[in-house]
């Protein structure tokens, strides 16, 4: 017997089981990028599947503008993306020793602390 | 300024945003796909956010009964929505289609209020029009997409619109307090905004390649607006009362 619920019934589980998936059934991907605020960073936010911009953003806004505070979204379809390719991972893998290049490295803090010090007290 | 007059737009208002709302819902957990379920939920829960905020302008500012007394307590016969409205939700073609019709005549409406002389009306409108430029951001994309799309769904929309559009044309129902209305600046009237609303779906539905039905003025379905409604709307009160009615006197 049919399950009566339509969820389970409009997914024809044994034909995907065959492996008679409709190629025409599946939309491409777009990635979603939230802004919070006007003027803030715009963040990736996840994908969502539709044939058009204009239905991406429909969704989009369904999927990631929701809950919270929005400004706005962009969505971009997931082939104009490039990336490295995932082999080459390597490239970022002595990234996290570098500490040198950030700020908090420079040793400087203490004389310019001792710099406002003296020249707090002669003001 | 004529209160009736006033209480009938509200009405009208409030209970079409009730009903479509509760009749959106009923897509929860069924809708074609993981979107558009949440899509028909979240637009749902914003209609009965706007029939709610309705209900307490009836109560706070023009004396009617407190606003789950009108939701929940009133006979069919009190309902002033359309008969558009209370039509089951169908195949998806037809709640898409409904849902375009209806919310673009909606923009329309509010877009009029927030320039009202009733002040809580206008403030009120200001502030959810932007929820429903989105249900019309929507319904617009929905009607473009599937116009366009395959045969099926060309057809399929077609066919839709034809079953709603005679129905769709008894939103503009005009109430013979009406005049007063247009007179003191509160709302500029069914008969203009019907103008706009014919202007603005037909370019949307051209764009979607469907065409408008050619039918008879006799075939608008009226009556919704003075309580006359189709036997779709009891169940539906029915159904939706039912928790409330099993106490009535409960508090929430």
């Amino acid at each position: 017997m049919n399950s009566l619920d339509p969820r389970v019934t409009r997914l024809d589980l044994k034909k995907v089981a065959e492996g008679d998936v409709h190629t025409n059934s599946h939309l491409i991907t777009w990635e979603v990028f939230h802004q919070e605020k006007r003027g803030k960073q715009v963040v990736h936010a996840g994908i969502v599947h539709a044939s058009t911009p204009e239905m991406a953003l429909v969704v989009a806004k369904e999927v990631f503008g929701r809950r919270g505070k929005t400004s706005n979204l962009w969505v971009a379809k997931t082939s104009d993306v490039y990336t490295f390719p995932a082999e080459d991972e390597d490239i970022f893998e002595t990234t996290p020793e570098k500490t040198f290049r950030e700020p908090g490295s420079y040793k400087v803090r203490d004389r310019i602390e001792k710099f406002q010090q003296q020249h707090k007290t002669e003001a | 300024m004529n209160t009736n007059a006033i209480k009938d737009l509200l009405f009208k208002m409030a209970d079409d945003a009730l009903v479509i709302g509760h009749r959106n819902s009923e897509w929860t957990g069924i809708g074609p796909m993981l979107e558009e379920d949440l899509a028909f939920s979240s637009m749902a829960q914003d209609k009965i956010g706007h029939a709610q905020a309705l209900y307490t302008i009836l109560h706070e500012v023009l004396g009617e009964r407190d606003r789950d007394t009108l939701a929940f307590k009133r006979q069919e016969g009190e309902f002033k929505c359309c008969q558009f409205v209370e039509q089951p939700i169908g195949e998806y073609d037809f709640s898409i289609m409904r849902q375009f019709l209806f919310d673009n005549a909606e923009l329309l409406r509010y877009d009029m209020l927030t320039r009202s002389s009733f002040q809580q009306l206008a403030q009120l409108a200001k502030k959810v029009r932007g929820e429903i430029k989105y249900h019309v951001m929507h319904g617009d994309a929905f009607v473009r997409q599937l116009g366009n799309g395959t045969d099926e769904s060309h057809a399929r929309m077609q066919s839709a619109l034809n079953v709603c559009w005679p129905l769709a044309l008894g939103i503009f129902e005009k109430s013979e307090l009406e005049g007063d209305l247009i007179k003191e600046g509160i709302f500029a009237g069914e008969d203009e905004l019907k103008k706009q609303w014919l202007q603005k779906v037909s370019k949307v539905l051209t764009e979607a390649k469907l065409k408008v039905p050619a039918i008879d003025e006799s075939k608008i379905v009226y009556g919704g607006r003075k309580g006359f409604h189709s036997e779709f709307l009891k169940p539906m009160l029915d159904e939706m009362c039912e928790v409330v009615r099993t106490d009535i006197d409960a508090e929430w």
